[in-house]
């Protein structure tokens, strides 16, 4: 069984949690104790429905303000996939939980309310997903039966939003007409609207092809932990653990390891369960090579036909999290890329997003909470990745204040600055 | 030329690497880590993934047991042999010893529960090992404060986790800094699912404590639950023990784990009934969640794991 990663995006009043909840509901994953507990919640509190939300809101001030404050993760499963779901609040910290819920989304789902249409926020949450570097969108045009089941409503809020699509860089964006609360095609086709002939949510959800998502072309191992056994056994045993972040790996294979880029052949990839054949992402493993070259934690292991950028003045988009300080030029942060820890200093601050408009502002000093725009930095030691775009894992990184160790940055690499 | 992928992996391929990844992470960028092993079979899977995570090395970190002195011997006895078998270094937090010297004390009455000391002696043990990030086994989908939860949970010198301080956690880049004296509980199965947990225990034929089958034991009802007659809970006025075909869904101090009525013998068997269940695990068999709607969360911020 696969498993499918997907971020939730929207408010309460475009039905998110009725949507998460009648896919919870539907698929048999609410137990009876859970929903005992949310029908006597909601009864105390005067509500004429069971207020779904209540499942997802865990924790007690999100229950007594009526609010959700946090990303929070839910699981189900049909017989065909296994469902994580990360469920993003759409008022509180939005774009900061927005960006986090999506950092690891193979697929995002944006609720459109029928009869409001493409509304601003529907143009954040897309360009969002896109900056994300999410694969796969699916507008739930949803309210249909507050619209009659009308076609031609759905296909205004389509044709609006595909126009506006169109201007980001996704790959795949799938439209469905949809009544969260009755029902119609969530999980079952709805034959309220026999115009419709694409498939009901879940079964989307159940078939989506995602096994491409990954960047199988250029080879990326960073090493994040030596393993030396230190037992009779195994005297000479000197293995590189790590998460493949890209490409496909084999036994044989020519490969360099950067920083330096010395050249060297893979001898083994080692598992607990034996060695494999293959290694690709996101698959753990322990690699040997047939050379005794120093290689340690926060090294990568590169196919030899394909060095990744090397770098240490490089342009990315950042999003600020936090509302203690803002990003200015001269700020000085710890920065984590891969497996590899450094310093970085910021040198620019090139432009602000304007997410409404998607027009960048470029007569900035810098960026304040939950600001999107783009920043280049100086790092102590060069990093070693590829754009954001060509691969999540190698061209993503985060940004620590030192000073109180919070993360405060969510950085997508876009390329080295030439000097 | 696009290289193709040899195969599809399971979701469950999929949660083991992931679960490798944050535990070697913490390996490699942490000074004294020690693993949080309950003998329940949420630790047991995750003391497995650390084993695989460091093969052909040993585990590089210490397991420790808060040990509530209410255990069941088989649980114990499988710590033992496990920890053997790893040759891996095992710390005991006792309970019984932080009464015994007045640290700690007990609660009195049939309702009594050394769920709240475990935390005392918890937190008492991880400033003795001076340890900066603790592994547990808990999961997402367990309970509604552990959904937000994040992988790497940060603890100020309390142990007291802050819900609406939390770090944002973003890909699979971890933030682990932290200042002396402060420590981060670390989650690596937190996107399992109990379903998850049983059929990776199939698959991988892992071994785990014979409790987990039904078989015949006595036990008391009490709030609609089975509790086991060990002879440390006293009862209230109308319960009567009785033997009963029973298993255990979660395994934790006796005084708080319930067990269930089942027919469930081995592994398959238990799958199925899993797969069929209308009600939680926590629902079914723990006490220490019916306070209130905020039970766990507010243990949490005590410095519970």
């Amino acid at each position: 069984m696969e498993l499918l990663r997907f971020a939730t995006v929207g408010s309460v009043d475009d039905g998110k949690s009725t949507l998460i909840g009648r896919l919870l509901y539907d698929s048999k994953s609410i137990m009876q104790d859970q929903w005992d507990a949310i029908e006597h919640t909601s009864e105390q509190r005067g509500e004429e429905y069971v207020n779904l939300a209540l499942l997802t809101d865990g924790l007690r001030a999100e229950r007594e303000q009526g609010i959700t404050i946090d990303v929070a993760y839910r699981y189900f499963h049909t017989p065909k996939r296994k469902f994580i779901i990360a469920d993003t609040p759409g008022h509180v910290q939005y774009t900061r939980n927005m960006v986090t819920g999506a950092s690891t989304a193979n697929l995002a789902l944006i609720l459109i309310d029928a009869r409001q249409g493409v509304v601003e926020q529907s143009r954040r949450h897309a360009f969002i997903s896109a900056l994300l570097g999410i694969p796969h969108l699916v507008v739930c045009v949803n309210k249909m039966d507050l619209v009659d089941y009308e076609e031609s409503a759905f296909n205004a809020v389509r044709d609006e939003f595909a126009a506006f699509a169109s201007k980001l860089d996704v790959r795949d964006v799938t439209f469905i007409p949809m009544s969260a609360l009755a029902g119609d095609n969530v999980v079952e086709p709805s034959d309220r609207m026999p115009w419709f002939t694409g498939k009901p949510l879940l079964e989307h959800l159940e078939e989506v092809e995602i096994a491409l998502d990954e960047d199988l072309d250029g080879r990326r191992f960073p090493v994040q932990y030596v393993i030396r056994p230190m037992r009779e056994e195994y005297h000479d045993y000197r293995g590189y653990a790590g998460k493949v972040a890209g490409g496909v790996f084999r036994a044989g294979d020519a490969v360099a390891v950067f920083p330096g880029g010395r050249r060297t052949t893979i001898s083994a990839i080692d598992t607990f369960d034996g060695p494999v054949e293959a290694a690709a992402p996101p698959m753990s493993v322990t690699i040997r090579l047939a050379d005794d070259i120093d290689v340690s934690r926060g090294n990568m292991i590169v196919g030899a036909d394909r060095a990744p950028i090397s770098a240490q003045h490089v342009e990315g988009w950042v999003c600020w999290m936090t509302d203690r300080s803002r990003l200015t030029p001269g700020t000085r942060l710890a920065i984590k890329h891969t497996t590899h820890s450094a310093r970085a200093i910021v040198t620019g601050v090139l432009s602000r997003l304007e997410i409404n408009t998607l027009a960048e502002d470029i007569d900035v000093d810098g960026l304040s909470l939950n600001e999107i725009g783009r920043v280049t930095l100086r790092t102590t030691e060069p990093l070693f990745f590829d754009p954001y775009r060509e691969n999540r894992h190698t061209g993503s990184f985060i940004l620590i204040d030192e000073a109180t160790n919070h993360t405060v940055g969510a950085g997508m690499l876009l390329g080295a600055i030439e000097e | 030329m696009t290289a193709t992928l040899p195969r599809e992996l399971t979701h469950l391929e999929v949660l083991e690497s992931e679960s490798i990844h944050i535990i070697r992470e913490v390996a490699a960028e942490f000074e004294k880590p020690a693993l949080l092993f309950s003998g329940g079979k949420d630790s047991i899977v995750m003391l497995r993934l650390a084993e695989k995570a460091f093969w052909p090395a040993r585990i590089p970190f210490p397991v420790v047991h808060i040990d509530t002195g209410h255990n069941f011997p088989e649980v114990i006895e499988y710590r033992d042999k496990r920890v053997a078998e790893l040759g891996v270094k095992l710390v005991v937090g006792s309970v019984e010893d932080a009464i015994a010297a007045g640290k700690v004390v007990e609660e009195t009455g049939p309702r009594a529960s050394r769920n709240r000391l475990q935390t005392a002696v918890l937190l008492e043990t991880i400033a003795a090992g001076k340890y900066d990030a603790v592994f547990g086994g808990a999961r997402r989908d367990e309970e509604k404060a552990r959904a937000k939860e994040r992988v790497y949970s940060f603890r100020d010198e309390f142990g007291q986790w802050d819900p609406k301080n939390q770090r944002p956690e973003l890909w699979d880049l971890f933030n682990g800094r932290r200042r002396v004296g402060e420590h981060i509980r670390v989650f690596p199965i937190s996107n399992w699912t109990e379903l998850d947990i049983w059929q990776y225990i199939q698959d991988d034929g892992i071994e785990i404590p014979s409790i987990y089958f039904a078989h015949e034991r006595p036990v008391f009802e009490r709030d609609g639950m089975w509790m086991a007659e060990m002879g440390v809970m006293p009862h209230l006025p109308g319960e009567v023990v009785q033997n009963q075909v029973v298993r255990f869904r979660t395994v934790g101090d006796m005084t708080c784990t319930a067990a269930v009525s089942s027919d469930a013998r081995t592994v398959q068997d238990v799958i199925a009934e899993i797969a069929a269940t209308r009600i939680t695990e926590r629902g079914a068999s723990r006490a220490d969640d019916k306070f209130s709607e905020a039970a766990m969360e507010d243990r949490k911020r005590e410095g519970y794991f």
